[in-house]
């Protein structure tokens, strides 16, 4: 496939980097208006900590949900990209998502895994990730034949670019390392909601 | 026009469905449903598709709701039980509106006795979690409790839940 022909194939590979660095360097390329839904955890933080913006929501306990919520904001508004951010444990809770999103062929929706090979909140136990789980190729496997590991921080802007250009679903699996995020959500569920909504026009 | 009392329990809901513009029909399968389904698969009314789990469907409604578009989730007895965690952390602190149907196993002639013990936490669950849930048992209350369950869903940003009880859909029935 020629999208991956300069990125690396496998998990090994691929250079290990820092969640917020790529964070910010998402965001800074979002000029749409694209909607980005934050998974729970160090994840959705880092999001917040990259700047608010209306069209971003964060998630509070439903873990695994980043993907589901992103393919409902992407069916309900297939004009704009969505993003769904998510951590490495929490789309190990909800790989039958992937399956899903492959099935629909969802056009404007990207994946983006955050894996670190752990559940880093709750005292860096090693998920299955760790022990050989290739997210990356359970995506494929699934049907999202768009999946592909960033090589480093360059290759993850040209496939953040190429996901945003090009039809999808697209999935970017980032490897990253254990820094602790740099701020943390404010916990307001009901505000969230509220100015998501705004963000994406459906309220005024 | 047939008059709502002779119109089969699944053809009132695909009605109240539409009037509320309840277009997005996520769904894990299920027998007693399945008329219901097969019913939004047939109108290009609906987006209706299965997802993997009930939690997922939950989350693809809840987006959708954010998106402005409006669905309900359909599962049996035993798929409720696995969504205290998404409803009480997601639709409830949020306050988003998402639709849940049930159809209800575990009584009136259940013959496995997970599904008669599972079917056990539901209530309690949805009473805790202070979650609006009506059981529907007669086709002549079909209509008046959708579709007032689904005005004050939307109106007070909360959850609903619709419990289809054997009485009204006939059940899955133990083949001896």
């Amino acid at each position: 496939m020629s999208f991956t022909a300069n990125h690396p194939a496998t998990r090994q590979q691929a250079k290990i980097m820092n969640r917020f660095e790529l964070t910010k360097r998402m965001v800074v390329r979002l000029k749409q208006n694209e909607a980005v839904i934050g998974g729970i955890g160090y994840t959705n933080f880092d999001l917040w900590a990259a700047g608010r913006r209306p069209q971003n929501f964060y998630m509070l306990g439903s873990m695994g949900l980043a993907c589901p919520i992103a393919l409902g904001v992407a069916l309900a508004q297939p004009e704009r990209q969505v993003i769904a951010l998510e951590g490495d444990g929490s789309i190990l809770m909800q790989l039958g998502s992937l399956a899903t999103i492959a099935g629909r062929k969802q056009c404007n929706l990207t994946i983006v895994i955050m894996d670190n090979g752990t559940y880093q909140i709750t005292g860096g136990q090693p998920a299955a990730t760790a022990q050989g789980a290739d997210i990356v190729a359970i995506a494929r496997g699934c049907g999202l034949a768009q999946s592909a590991w960033a090589a480093d921080e360059g290759g993850f802007e040209e496939l953040i670019d190429l996901a945003l250009r090009e039809d999808g679903p697209w999935l970017i699996g980032c490897r990253i390392d254990q820094e602790k995020p740099a701020d943390t959500t404010e916990r307001d569920p009901a505000r969230i909601r509220d100015q998501f909504m705004r963000g994406l026009g459906v309220k005024r | 026009m047939q008059a709502e009392e002779t119109r089969a329990w699944h053809q009132i809901v695909v009605n109240v469905l539409k009037r509320h513009e309840v277009r997005l029909i996520t769904y894990v399968p299920d027998n007693v449903l399945r008329p219901l389904i097969d019913a939004t698969h047939a109108d290009p009314f609906f987006t209706a598709f299965a997802t993997t789990r009930e939690e997922e469907a939950l989350g693809i409604l809840s987006g959708a709701w954010m998106g402005g578009l409006r669905g309900i989730l359909l599962m049996q007895t035993s798929g409720f039980g696995t969504l205290a965690n998404v409803i009480a952390s997601l639709a409830v602190p949020f306050q988003i509106p998402v639709l849940m149907m049930v159809s209800e196993r575990g009584t009136l002639g259940e013959f496995n006795i997970g599904q008669a013990l599972v079917a056990k936490t539901m209530r309690p669950v949805l009473d805790a979690i202070a979650v609006e849930n009506h059981t529907l048992t007669r086709t002549d209350e079909v209509e008046f409790i959708l579709d007032r369950s689904i005005r004050q869903a939307i109106a007070t940003q909360a959850p609903a839940c619709f419990i289809l009880s054997p009485l009204l859909t006939g059940g899955k029935v133990f083949q001896a």
